[in-house]
């Protein structure tokens, strides 16, 4: 039989890299219970929790990556356990110490980041070539709006579409905004959350530079992580910017009367919470807004949206790395809005665009239903 | 001779009755019954429209017997004497038919159910002709209280009913009271220091104008009942004169014997003339009769010559004290559950293995080791594991929950932690932490970094497997929620054992005539709507005598006792019984049978005319019959209860319909 013994320095190694709230966990399985993972394959958080209490972790498990950080047991905790700071301290043993195993795709995407500054391993120079053609102006002092479109549609010529349909939407009601230069990388959220926790710091120091010495006052972002870790994190290392989603941004310019739709879209849409916009951010209304602002739209709800929105399997570096057929949550949620004679699946988030997308095409649904980010469902309507 | 004018009064209570029983059956049958002039049914008697229905007959029909046919008379009848008595009949002219327990509730064919309740009912009518109008009296009540017990449940009941300005007699056996709280260091969830809260408290007890208290004394027989017990109190004697001891130890300095002190837990040791600790009340030397050298063998008298008070009196006797109470209150607290019955968790085979007691005289700063932690051998402790349940959730031992373990535990694994940086390991079924800030207190030691293991522990060994364990004690268990073996090598493993009944708790119960529950702890009268009475009037109990808890429900019940016994004080009388026994003196033979079995000493013999006979205090008789079954002669009846009564309703139940 197995025995197991305590493992101190084990349970040490994660408190230091970020694992103190384990400490609280009291075992209720609260978490278990609402982790999504389990709609689709086994994954105990609650025994994750106590082997980390006890160093009793099997950092060779997939399960060390499993974890989407999407935030659904932690807003349920009833200890208030900070589950994603113990999967990331259990991430970062392996990163740092090479404990355990990280998976390839992840340890290719994480090489890339390091190296040229965004995960698909494009050139550096490349970064802005989305809007060669847009004329869209350099970011220099004094420009009111920095637009940072995150590396995925900056480069990912699915997902284009996103930071061109911003970029024509900015056009058209001249705001005064701009791109900052190729130096530009990774907001370093999800590698973060992946446990390369010295990549993030350099990555972060690099933008915290690069926009202090521009003189970047507001910066607009597509996506929640670049959001969140703006918005949440930059500040603990020097980086203090007012930040806005750009569902924030066009929700209050459409207040302000700024931003008419006049364009009818007669779809029924279906909106997809990301998590790092709701749960991590609370932005649950302004995208919803903004859609109803559109004519002739339907917008329809998940049955779990907000707060209970299911994640699209892309957070917590899970976005580079591969989920089997069968245990995507995507998928799900493309099963769902198909149910519910949604036309267009709408989001607000580059992982989300990739995931869905690829949902819908590998279940054959591309005919009859599409993923949009509202960026562009705004700029068709404008 | 009057004529016998029954009313009888046919409950439904809702369906209770009319579900099962033809109630307008029975009704109508009663109604012809010779004497009952009317008969009714009605929904629920005791409604005030019911009784009204009774009091409305006796006025306006002349009704002078009453018999209700409804529920168990333990309820209600007390309702209907009273409905009676309102009417303006004694209300002793009624009888109280079961038809509920004794019949609906208890059978399923209505025709035979409808039968068997116009039986009890024919028998009812049948005796009720026969009652006599008994007077009920009143007994004055003496405004005094005996305590048993000087822990924290005692002294505060004690103190309660004193600051009332009523005489409390405190009687506690050891030489000091303070009981178990005394020996405890900090009192979880606040950790705030035991005797800091304590010793105010013994003190008022000690000097209170309206508090006797003996100690080092044992009450030995109580006779009597509510208002008016007689109590004898056995004071042992303590070979010192506490009017002279000044308290200031020179004797047990001087003393050449040295014993395991029992307020240290065995962890040091005290003189055989010994103050238990500095804070004891009373302040007084106490010889132990049992180990004094001088005593046993006739030499030493080394304290004697040490005492400058010459407090020393190795002439003292035993004394009895006889002092006479309305209520008592039983506040004896509980004993730590000897874990060593558990072979397999090695106590006593091994040093570093400890019970909750012991491990508090560790970390209070006035004990053996001033407060420090500390291995046998001297070392600090790098580790230290805490066993919950030991002998409690376990019908191998005790089944219930001991209540307080859970955070007595937590409150160790506090004090490892602060005292000497040990990661401490918490081996526990459930985590029962109920109370006021004692979930916030369990979330405190988790954040404190205390492991939780779920899963209770299997055995404690030396046995090491690996290079880690040796020189340890490992304490095996599962990891239920791993569902693994896991193994913990520890220095220190402290054992939370249970709470349980006194040794002596079935004699004080035979003492006091109150019962125990199945777990050996006094039985509570009601457990929901009584709990702090026995199902003896008068006697009530409070604290870990009861079953274990914590000190705030000790504080509780205690107060809630001492409520009771001021309310009775208050009121100033009892009502005594008035169906009780007389006894026919030209039958008696004065052979005192009744004497020996009665258990409330009413009966006596006396001589009346020169002839012996026996005599009845109704002020003590409770009317239990027990002297009425023993008389060999018929002497004595029951009122109420007299063998023509009896036999009519058993004849009018064995008659055919
Ligand atoms: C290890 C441990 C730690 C604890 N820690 C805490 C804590 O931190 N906080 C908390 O709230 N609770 C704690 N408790 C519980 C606490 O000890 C009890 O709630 C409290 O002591 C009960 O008081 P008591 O007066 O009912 O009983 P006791 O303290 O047992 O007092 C009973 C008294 O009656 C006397 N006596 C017994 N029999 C007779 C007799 N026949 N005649 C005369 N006198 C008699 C005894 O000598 C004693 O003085 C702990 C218990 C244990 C075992
Ligand atoms: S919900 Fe919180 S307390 Fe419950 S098992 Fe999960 S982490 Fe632990
Ligand atoms: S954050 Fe989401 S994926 Fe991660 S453990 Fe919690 S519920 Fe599961």
């Amino acid at each position: 039989m197995e025995v197991l013994s305590p493992y101190k320095e084990a349970t040490e190694v994660i408190l230091e890299a970020g694992g103190e709230p384990l400490k609280l966990c009291y075992q209720c399985g609260l978490c278990t219970g609402t982790c999504p993972w389990n709609m689709v394959r086994s994954f105990l958080v609650r025994r994750i929790m106590h082997e980390a209490q006890l160093g009793a972790v099997d950092f060779g498990s997939e399960d060390v990556w499993t974890c989407v950080t999407c935030k659904a047991c932690v807003d349920r905790c009833p200890r208030g356990v900070e589950i994603i700071d113990v999967m990331r301290a259990l991430r970062r043993a392996v990163a740092s110490l090479g404990i355990g195993v990280v998976p390839d795709a992840l340890r290719i995407s994480a090489k890339n980041i390091a190296g040229v500054g965004n995960p698909l391993g494009e050139p550096p120079e490349r970064r802005n070539d989305w809007a060669k053609d847009l004329k869209v102006k350099d970011f220099a002092k004094g420009t009111e709006v920095l637009y940072f479109p995150c590396c995925v549609p900056s480069y990912d010529p699915g997902v284009k579409n996103v930071a061109r349909s911003v970029a024509a939407i900015f056009d058209r009601l001249k705001i005064d905004y701009g791109l900052i230069g190729t130096e530009a990388k990774c907001c370093g959220e999800a590698i973060r959350k992946a446990g390369y926790e010295e990549t993030f710091q350099s990555l972060a120091q690099n933008n915290i530079d690069l926009f202090t010495s521009n003189g970047v006052k507001t910066v607009v972002v597509s996506s929640p992580h670049c959001y969140h870790t703006f918005k949440a994190e930059y500040p603990e290392l020097g980086g203090e910017f007012e930040v806005l989603h750009i569902a924030q941004y066009l929700a209050s310019l459409i207040d302000k009367g700024k931003l008419k739709l006049s364009k009818e879209l007669n779809k029924k849409v279906v909106y997809s919470d990301p998590c790092y916009l709701g749960r991590h951010n609370h932005i649950y209304d302004e995208p919803r807004e903004i859609l109803k602002a559109i004519p002739g739209l339907e917008l329809l709800e998940f049955p779990d949206a907000r707060e209970n929105g299911l994640c699209c399997g892309g957070g917590g570096g899970r976005i580079w790395m591969d989920t089997p057929k069968g245990e995507r949550f995507s998928d799900i949620r493309v099963e769902q809005a198909a149910e519910m004679g949604a036309d267009i699946i709408a989001v607000a988030c580059p992982y989300c665009v990739l995931n869905y997308t690829d949902s819908v095409l590998s279940m054959g649904k591309a005919e009859t239903m599409q993923v949009k980010d509202i960026a562009e469902l705004v700029a068709e309507a404008m | 001779m009057e004529e016998i004018r029954t009313g009888v009064y046919i409950c439904h209570c809702g369906l209770n009755i009319a579900g099962v029983v033809d109630v307008e059956e029975v009704a109508k049958y009663a109604g012809q019954l010779p004497g009952v002039v009317v008969s009714r049914e009605y929904r629920y008697m005791c409604s005030d429209p019911g009784q009204d229905l009774i009091k409305d007959d006796i006025k306006e029909l002349g009704v002078n017997r009453v018999v209700v046919a409804s529920c168990s008379p333990r309820m209600h009848e007390p309702t209907f004497r009273k409905a009676v008595e309102d009417g303006g009949l004694n209300p002793y002219l009624y009888e109280h038919a079961n038809i509920r327990e004794h019949c609906s509730w208890v059978h399923d064919d209505k025709e035979l159910a409808t039968n068997k309740a116009k039986d009890l009912v024919r028998a009812a009518v049948r005796r009720v002709c026969r009652h006599e109008p008994l007077v009920v009296r009143e007994a004055p009540f003496t405004p005094s209280v005996l305590v048993i017990g000087g822990g924290i449940a005692g002294m505060q009941a004690a103190l309660d009913i004193a600051n009332g300005h009523q005489k409390v007699y405190l009687v506690e056996r050891d030489p000091s009271i303070g009981g178990h709280m005394a020996q405890l260091d900090r009192t979880f969830p606040t950790l705030d220091c035991s005797e800091c809260i304590l010793t105010p408290k013994m003190s008022d007890v000690g000097h209170h104008p309206f508090i006797e208290l003996h100690t080092y004394s044992e009450v030995e027989e109580v006779s009597g009942s509510i208002g008016s017990f007689k109590v004898k109190i056995r004071k042992k004697a303590r070979y010192v004169d506490e009017s002279k001891c000044v308290g200031c130890g020179d004797c047990e300095e001087k003393c050449p014997w040295k014993v395991p002190s029992e307020y240290e837990m065995g962890l040091a040791k005290r003189g055989v003339i010994y103050i238990p600790f500095a804070q004891a009340i009373p302040n007084v030397a106490t010889i132990d009769g049992e180990h004094c050298v001088y005593l046993q063998k006739g030499k030493c008298r080394a304290c004697e010559k040490a005492c400058e008070a010459g407090a020393i009196d190795f002439e003292q006797k035993d004394e009895i004290i006889e002092v006479e109470v309305g209520a008592i209150i039983v506040a004896t607290g509980y004993d730590q559950f000897d874990p060593a019955v558990i072979s397999q968790y090695g106590y006593r085979r091994f040093d570093n293995v400890l019970t909750g007691l012991e491990f508090e005289r560790l970390t209070c700063a006035a004990g053996p080791t001033e407060g420090k932690i500390l291995l046998k051998d001297g070392r600090e402790p790098e580790s230290v594991a805490l066993v919950h349940c030991v002998g409690s959730r376990d019908q191998n031992y005790h089944e219930y929950c001991s209540r307080v373990c859970c955070m007595y535990a937590l409150k160790y694994a506090h004090l490892a932690k602060e005292l000497t940086k040990a990661d401490v390991y918490q081996f526990y079924i459930d985590m029962r932490c109920f109370g006021e800030g004692y979930e916030e207190f369990y979330n405190r030691l988790s954040e404190e970094g205390v492991n939780f293991i779920r899963g209770k522990v299997a055995k404690i060994t030396d046995d090491a497997v690996t290079d880690e364990e040796k020189g340890k004690l490992v304490v095996v268990s599962e990891d239920t929620l791993l569902g693994k073996l896991i193994r913990v090598p520890v220095d220190m493993v402290i054992l939370c054992s249970a709470l349980q009944p006194r040794a002596d708790a079935e004699n004080v119960g035979k003492i006091l005539n109150i019962n125990r529950r199945a777990d050996g702890f006094f039985l509570e009268r009601h457990v929901k709507l009584d709990p702090v009475a026995t199902p003896t009037d008068g006697i009530f109990i409070a604290g870990c005598c009861e079953a274990p808890r914590d000190i705030p429900d000790t504080v509780a019940q205690a107060e809630a006792t001492a409520a009771k016994a001021l309310s009775l004080i208050s009121r100033g009388t009892v009502t005594l019984e008035a169906a009780i026994s007389t006894v026919d003196e030209s039958i008696c033979h004065g052979c005192g049978r009744c004497e020996e079995v009665c258990p409330f000493s009413a009966p006596s013999i006396v001589s009346k005319n020169g002839v012996m006979v026996s005599e009845i205090n109704e002020a003590l008789c409770k009317g239990c019959g027990a002297c009425a079954v023993i008389c060999p002669t018929g002497a004595v009846t029951i009122k109420h209860f007299t063998q023509d009564e009896i036999l009519a309703q058993v004849d009018a139940l064995t008659e055919a319909r």
